[in-house]
């Protein structure tokens, strides 16, 4: 890596760290399991990581590694999304009960 | 094949802007839904773009080893009991660092520059870290293990020491120095192990009560060795660096307000072996009464106003259902309901929230410490399911190991009935002043049971 790009990874960091910090920091602790859950959900991005450096890999060891990355990227993804959802339905559904609610 | 390579980058942008704007929506209750559902269509488009990567092979590799992880994450989620959350988040952080520790490991293996090497070997630590750690968290809430925190002689030392030496060999690894006998191979697994071992060592010490802060600090890490691990291809993936970098801030911020709610250091969390330790020397006043479910039936039924506090013991007997039950007749007597929600209640940040959630107790009833702790002086009867640190008077007690904890008030109330199961200790494993006070009776049995018999005792008034 140049030191431009050097310099270009600091920035996009500092951007990133950021942006997790605001949109985050408002959060009501109702949602404090949602939010956790749901990030949880977004580093599953791992995942494409985890595809492309199987798809390159070029030796056994490289390839079971690999391999292993991406099943457990997969796990991630699918597992934190599910999670994610069914709490939120049921404070969706909790809500939706007649009489309460703001 | 038509090279559609020029679609990744357009795409991956997309899905950042999209995981942020899916973040935003999750943080307000009415739109939190369509939130997580617009972050899953962004990734499910993200990963089959991948796959148009230039110069990718091992497709069905890849192909098999996404359906076997995935099916495996979707039929767990799918299975799991609510009151299992915890641990189940602790699992899928788990996985992910896990994930970018087998990344880092691919490139450790292959060609690489002394950038991509450096961010590689950092992402790695962190993943292997997470990894192992969160796999002793999941064990702890699972019950496969103790949750107690489990300690021995020289214990911060030895944790130093590997981790001294995880560092030392991936610095080693960096190098490669040519006067050492052991060869370069021979460090990358080397590396390897003792980053899972600090990760296994950092988390025994740490007590169930804790659970909340460490599984959001290893949401933290796995983001953190994700976005660094963004950097170690040879062409940087910038969608993993940004990602990974905002749930690395989002789950430190996360980590620092549940630490703050327990008005301690992180540093103490990790390193204080919290709840190992006996209390001795205190001499508490009074003694612990106990009361039948009728007469606590009767208490709540003339009520005016009653504030239940439900804790893990809540979860861990399912009885939120139960508590919805007991919530609906008081109010059909006109009894004023609310819940005292602890931030650190449970075992995971906003656990009772999810809980009384999926009983169907909508969350204007549930009340932040700070909402209610005045309102405590003028309730006529406290409820406290299953919960005990969050309630134990001596967080005002100097030189009491829980001093300085906000708690809930709750000894201000006219009359405490707690719920519990025996007679042990929270798991701090200190002493609850709040059971020997004059205004408190124990009704000890199954929260589920108790709660049921508590409801029909009710009715028959």
């Amino acid at each position: 890596m140049e030191l431009s790009l050097f310099w270009t990874a600091v920035y996009i960091v500092i951007l990133a760290a950021f942006t997790g910090y605001v949109v985050i920091s408002r959060v009501p602790v109702i949602l404090h399991t949602p939010l956790m859950s749901g990030s949880n959900f977004i580093h599953g991005i791992v995942l494409i990581g985890a595809m492309v450096a199987l798809g390159l890999a070029t030796t056994p060891g490289q390839q079971i590694i690999g391999f292993i990355a991406v099943v457990l990227g997969a796990a991630n993804v699918t597992g934190g999304y599910v999670i994610t959802e069914r709490i939120l339905q049921m404070f969706d559904s909790s809500r939706k009960k007649p009489g309460k609610g703001d | 094949m038509v090279d559609l390579s020029y679609l990744i980058d357009p795409v991956y942008i997309a899905t950042i802007i999209i995981f942020i704007i899916g973040l935003q929506r999750m943080s307000h209750p009415l739109t939190a839904r369509s939130g997580i559902v617009w972050a899953g269509a962004a990734m499910l488009i993200a990963t089959l773009v991948t796959f148009l990567t230039p110069e990718l092979t091992n497709f069905a590799l890849i192909a098999i080893a996404i359906v076997i992880g995935g099916g495996l994450g979707y039929i767990a989620a799918k299975r799991v009991a609510m009151t299992d959350m915890p641990q189940m988040v602790a699992i899928y952080n788990g996985m992910g660092g896990g994930a970018a520790a087998g990344i880092a490991a691919v490139h450790l293996l292959g060609t690489t520059t002394p950038a991509t090497s450096t961010l590689a070997v950092i992402g790695g630590l962190i993943g292997a870290v997470s990894f192992s750690g969160s796999m002793i968290a999941f064990m702890k809430l699972q019950g496969w293990m103790r949750p107690r925190p489990i300690t021995f002689p020289g214990q911060q030392v030895v944790n130093m020491a590997v981790l001294a030496l995880a560092a030392l060999s991936g610095i080693l690894l960096l190098w490669q120095p040519s006067f050492l006998p052991v060869a370069f191979s021979a460090y990358l697994p080397l590396f390897f192990v003792l980053s899972l071992a600090f990760g296994i060592l950092m988390t025994l010490p740490i007590g169930g009560a804790d659970m909340p802060v460490v599984i959001s600090m290893y949401n933290a890490f796995t983001g953190l060795a994700v976005g660094l691990d963004g950097f170690s291809f040879a062409t940087p993936n910038y969608a993993m660096v940004i990602a990974g970098i905002i749930v690395g801030a989002a789950g430190t911020l996360l980590t620092v307000l549940m630490a703050r709610a327990m008005n301690r250091s992180i540093a103490n969390i990790l390193f204080g072996a919290f709840g190992a330790t006996e209390e001795t020397a205190v001499e508490i006043q009074g003694s612990i009464k106990s009361i039948e479910a009728d007469d606590v039936a009767a208490m709540l039924a003339y009520a005016n106003s009653v504030v239940i506090v439900p804790g893990y013991g809540m979860a861990v007997a399912q009885a939120q259902q139960k508590v919805k039950e007991l919530m609906d007749q008081l109010e059909s007597r006109n009894v004023t309901v609310k819940f005292a929600i602890h931030p650190v209640a449970g075992r995971m940040p906003g656990h009772m929230n999810v809980l009384l959630a999926e009983a169907g107790i909508s969350y204007d009833h549930l009340f932040d410490r700070d909402e209610i702790n005045q309102e405590f002086p003028g309730t006529d009867v406290v409820l406290v399911i299953g919960a005990n640190d969050v309630v134990n008077p001596a967080a005002h007690r100097e030189g009491s190991p829980l001093f300085g904890m906000p708690i809930l008030d709750v000894e201000q109330a006219r009359n405490v009935i707690v719920l519990k199961r025996g007679q042990g200790r929270g798991f701090s494993g200190i002493e609850n002043d709040l059971f020997y006070r004059d205004n408190t009776r124990m009704l000890y049995g199954d929260a589920k049971e108790t709660l049921g018999e508590l409801v029909q005792a009710i009715k028959r008034l």
